[in-house]
Formats: structure tokens, C-alpha cells, sequence
């Protein structure tokens, strides 16, 4: 028996969709109104709502004796920044690393992203796809332990260094041992930008730059390099913010001298209850990372994303 | 184009990032059958008495249930508001569009100690106690993008089309979207869903703004590695974690390039 999806259905609740679909249909403006609203009234009144009173209570302060947080503007918390010589130090460990983190990341990923793009049929693609970028997925705080298990004084380094006759390697709880596992554990998020970037390139621009006598290499730094910057550009986003926001990598691998800025602002809002200091050192990576985001959109790193 | 000895130097790369990723999961893995409960190398033999010692911990029993019933939440909430945003997105042109992909990607585009900190004052602002609700609000809000990057990168494959030949043949936009749309999208919902659930369940930064007093799965994790107590339980909970995720993980590769045209029956 077939049934009508038209003029039959007399049951109201079909009446009403149908007619509210027909209202939206002709008028896509509310349709398009009653989809955003949700999730943008929920970015509004919840996040930017949430990021608008953390750069507030920045120029706030807490009070000694009560722990409330005094509503008045002061710039306090950012001289006692500007003026410290340990939270400078701390600053700058956080952003040197995280470059360094996003320089080796950008090494170890393209000639991975350049195999799965240019070199591996479909198939290899597709599982390599995954096998990549399974690790993402995979607990961050167990690949985490995982290196403290490795990096130990007797762990599965010095092991095998032992069974090789090389010397012993002692870079647990170092900012060696930061600079590695922040490497490892954001790797996957640098290939598949540059793998969607160089996906990107037509192959026909590879034949033109060959016909035209150009030799892999010269093809490679004149053709493929700048067109993939984007990717590399999109990659950075995640391998440099991910690591200047992290503060569970330095307290589980780093030493007591490994403070990252995220450490400091952890303790401070659980420990020292100092919501107005924290938010203060919070803005150096907002402000850095508004200051890349910014420069990455200009550049067409968002469609590799 | 790239000489046999490239692409052999390029493949054996690839093999050693892989070597390199994979390396330290498969350690974890073996700590979780190690007998002794000192984690040193290699371990002296294979045990399984750890794990009915994990699975007997009421704290890990519960900082788990705490996790799922988290991740469920968050995960019907970001499924709602993702594919929201990504239809309107994709489907109309407004003032104003660029700035909407701009705000979702912002969660996980910022450190995610902003977000976590930001989230915390916020809540203290209002007043609002620390629970399981602002733990979902927390992860709803990064989940969001995970939901809407898979949605709509399918509705870009999906042609008009079809929508406009079952608006042709009478049905009302409501009938096209629940007949012809809602069941191409089907596996990038799921795919994008299940994303969003193993994100959660995973997230340890911002939830530790937003938890205050209990413990998530991770945060237990965490708590239990920083004081170097339970270590032989942390393996083996971290092996099976991981594991779990495995699956939902797998399929939602699996579903997320599937084309359009076999999901549409």
C-alpha cells in the first residue's frame, strides 16, 4: 500500500511542519536565523562570555585577607609580570619551545604528508590516513606516561642504549625530555594539513615545472614548497598553541626548572586562588596566538584545516 | 617527478615516524601485564592480576562513569549545535559567515588552558558551583568544531541535486530533509559524534578547570601518575582506555569517506 507524502496528510503535526517548512523556504533569512542561533547564541553567552570576564579580571586583584576578588582596574598584575625575572623566564621557555616543537614537527611531518599525498596509491593512502592519525584519538595523558616510562633512569632508553654499548642517557625531567614529548605527541596534528595542502596541488603543475627542465629539487623549493606553506602554516596553529597551553607535559616530564606558562596559571587558579594573576599571564599566549591566527587567515592556512 | 631512490628515502621516513608513534603505545601496553609494581625495563614477566585490581578500585569505577556520562552529554549537545552551524554555513550566505567557522574552530585553536581558565572565572563570576553540568558545558564547547568540520565537509559533497528533485516531486523541505538529506548525512553525524565522544572522554586541560572536586578518567590518571601512587592500575586502566577507543576511533574513519551515494538507501 502506498502512502501519500502530500495533500493527504491531514494530521496536524505534519500540517504545522508543513507549513512552518514552506514559511522557512520562502524566507531563508529566518532559516537561516533559527539554525545559527543555538550554537552561536551558545559561543556568545558561554565562551566569548567566559573570555570577555578572563581579560576583565585581569586587571582585577584579590584581596589578601579575604581571597575575594577585588572589582577594581589596576594594572598591578602586569607590572609584577613585566618587573619578574622568573616569569619572563617562564615565558620565554614557553614560546621557545613551543617553536621548536612546531620546527621539528614541520620536519618530521612533510616528507610523511608528501609519501601519503604524491607517492602512496589509494589504498596505502587511506590506511596511512589513519594509522597517522590514530595516536590523536589514543589518550594524551597515557602517551604522556608513556615517555616516563621510556626516559626513566631505568627505563626502555637506557636499556637499549646499555644493550647497544652506548653510554646512558639521562634527559628525564629536562627541557629535552618537554622538547621530545611535546614533539611526539602533536605530531599527527602537523601531517594532515600539509597532506591536505599538497593533495591540493594539481599534478599537471609537477609535469609543467619538469617539461619546463626544472630538477626535483628545484621543483620542490619553487612549486611545491610555496604552495604547501598554508598547510604548514595550519599545522603550527595546533603544534604551537597545543604546547604554549600545555601544563600537564611539564609537571609529568619536565624538572623542577620547567615551569610552562600554563603551570603557572594552574597553580594559581587551584592552589594560590589568584583567578586575577592567572588570567594576567593568560593573556601573553592569547595574545600571541590572536596575533598568529590572524597572520595564518591572511596566509589561507583555514582551508587547509 | 620523484626518482625511485625519493620516493624509497620518503617511504622509509614514513615508516619511522610510524615506528616513532607507535613505539611508545605499545610500552604502555606491555606495562599492563607487568607483574612487579616497580615500572622499570624490561619487565619480568606477564601478568594479568592487575587488571581485576583496577576494575575492584571504586575511585577508577567511578572517574569513569563520571567520563561517559560526561562525554555523553557533551557529545548530544555538540552533535545539536555542530550541525546547526554547519548547515546554516554551508546553505546560506550572511553577513558575518567567515566569523561563525572562526568562533567554533576557537576552542581548540587557543591553548586549552585559556579556555579552561576562562571557563573557571566565568563559572565563579556567576556564582555557579563546579559539577557534572559545567564539565559538559566545558567539553560541549571544543566538542562543537569536531562535529561541524565532519558535517559539513560532507555537505559540501553532497549535490543539490537530489534536494531539488524531491522538492520537484512535492515534498516539503521538512520531507526532503528527513527522507533525503538527514539520511546521506547519517555516517558523518555518526562519524563526527563519535570523534566528539573519544575527544571527551580524553580531556584532561580544560576539565580540570571545570571538574572542582571529582574526577574524570584522565584526571584520575593524572592525579594518580603526578603522586607516583597506583602506577601498576594506571597501566593497565590507560591500556584498556586506549584499546576502547580503538573502536569508536576506527569507525569513524570508516564512516566519515564513505561516499554519500552508498549511505543514501
Amino acid at each position: 500500500m502506498r502512502r501519500s507524502t502530500a495533500a493527504l496528510d491531514f494530521n496536524p503535526a505534519q500540517r504545522f511542519l508543513r507549513a512552518a517548512s514552506s514559511v522557512l523556504w520562502r524566507r531563508p533569512r529566518l532559516a537561516a536565523t533559527a539554525l545559527l542561533a543555538p550554537p552561536m547564541l551558545w559561543f556568545v553567552l558561554i565562551y566569548l562570555a567566559a573570555l570577555g570576564i578572563l581579560f576583565l579580571s585581569a586587571f582585577w586583584t584579590v584581596d589578601d585577607f579575604t581571597g575575594e576578588i577585588v572589582h577594581r582596574w589596576t594594572l598591578v598584575n602586569f607590572e609584577t609580570l613585566a618587573t619578574s625575572e622568573t616569569y619572563r623566564a617562564i615565558a620565554g621557555r614557553t614560546l621557545g619551545i613551543a617553536a621548536l616543537v612546531t620546527l621539528t614537527d614541520i620536519v618530521l611531518a612533510f616528507p610523511c604528508a608528501y609519501f601519503m599525498a604524491r607517492i602512496a596509491g589509494p589504498r596505502l593512502r587511506a590506511t596511512l590516513f589513519v594509522v597517522m592519525l590514530l595516536p590523536i584519538w589514543l589518550s594524551y595523558i597515557a602517551r604522556v606516561y608513556a615517555w616516563r616510562l621510556i626516559l626513566a633512569h631505568d627505563g626502555v632508553l637506557n636499556w637499549t642504549l646499555h644493550a647497544l654499548g652506548l653510554p646512558a642517557a639521562d634527559i628525564g625531567y629536562t627541557n629535552t625530555a618537554m622538547w621530545l614529548v611535546f614533539s611526539y605527541i602533536w605530531l599527527p596534528f602537523m601531517i594532515t594539513p600539509i597532506y591536505a595542502a599538497i593533495e591540493r596541488v594539481p599534478g599537471s603543475l609537477f609535469e609543467a615545472s619538469a617539461d619546463l627542465g626544472a630538477k626535483g629539487l628545484r621543483t620542490f623549493t619553487k612549486v611545491t614548497l610555496p604552495l604547501v606553506v598554508p598547510g604548514i602554516i595550519a599545522g603550527s596553529i595546533f603544534t604551537f598553541s597545543l604546547t604554549m597551553g600545555d601544563y600537564i607535559t611539564p609537571i609529568l616530564i619536565g624538572g623542577p626548572g620547567s615551569s610552562f606558562i600554563g603551570n603557572v596559571v594552574y597553580s594559581n587558579v587551584g592552589i594560590a586562588n589568584d583567578i586575577p594573576f592567572a588570567a594576567a599571564f593568560a593573556t601573553i599566549p592569547a595574545v600571541v596566538m590572536v596575533l598568529y591566527l590572524a597572520a595564518a587567515r591572511r596566509l589561507g592556512a583555514f582551508e587547509m584545516m | 617527478m620523484e626518482s625511485t631512490l625519493t620516493k624509497w628515502l620518503l617511504g622509509i621516513w614514513t615508516a619511522l615516524v610510524i615506528v616513532f608513534l607507535f613505539v611508545p603505545i605499545a610500552i604502555i601496553v606491555i606495562y599492563a601485564f607487568n607483574p612487579s609494581n616497580i615500572q622499570s625495563w624490561p619487565i619480568p614477566g606477564l601478568s594479568l592480576q592487575w587488571f581485576p585490581a583496577a576494575w575492584h578500585n571504586r575511585e577508577i569505577r567511578q572517574a569513569l562513569w563520571l567520563s561517559i556520562k560526561a562525554a555523553l552529554l557533551a557529545t548530544t549537545i555538540s552533535v545539536v549545535l555542530g550541525t546547526a552551524a554547519a548547515f546554516a554555513v554551508h546553505r546560506f550566505r550572511f553577513f558575518g559567515r567567515d566569523a561563525v567557522s572562526f568562533i567554533v574552530v576557537l576552542p581548540i585553536a587557543l591553548p586549552g588552558v585559556l579556555t579552561g581558565i576562562a571557563l573557571n572565572s566565568f563559572f565563579g563570576f556567576w556564582h555557579v558551583g563546579l559539577s557534572y553540568w559545567t564539565i559538559v558545558i566545558g567539553h560541549a564547547t571544543f566538542c562543537i568544531v569536531i562535529v561541524y568540520n565532519n558535517v559539513i565537509a560532507r555537505l559540501r559533497r553532497i549535490s543539490g541535486s537530489l534536494r531539488e528533485a524531491s522538492m520537484d516531486l512535492g515534498a516539503d523541505a521538512f520531507s526532503t530533509f528527513r527522507r533525503i538529506t538527514l539520511p546521506m548525512l547519517s555516517t558523518a553525524l555518526i562519524s563526527g559524534g563519535l570523534l566528539a565522544f573519544a575527544l571527551s572522554l580524553d580531556e584532561v586541560i580544560v576539565t580540570t578547570f571545570t571538574a572542582g572536586a571529582q574526577n574524570t578518567l584522565p584526571l584520575w590518571i593524572f592525579g594518580a601518575i603526578r603522586l607516583g601512587q597506583r602506577l601498576p592500575e594506571v597501566n593497565v586502566v590507560v591500556t584498556v582506555v586506549m584499546l576502547a577507543t580503538l573502536v569508536p576511533v576506527i569507525l569513524a574513519y570508516r564512516l566519515m569517506n564513505r561516499a554519500p551515494a552508498d549511505t543514501g538507501k
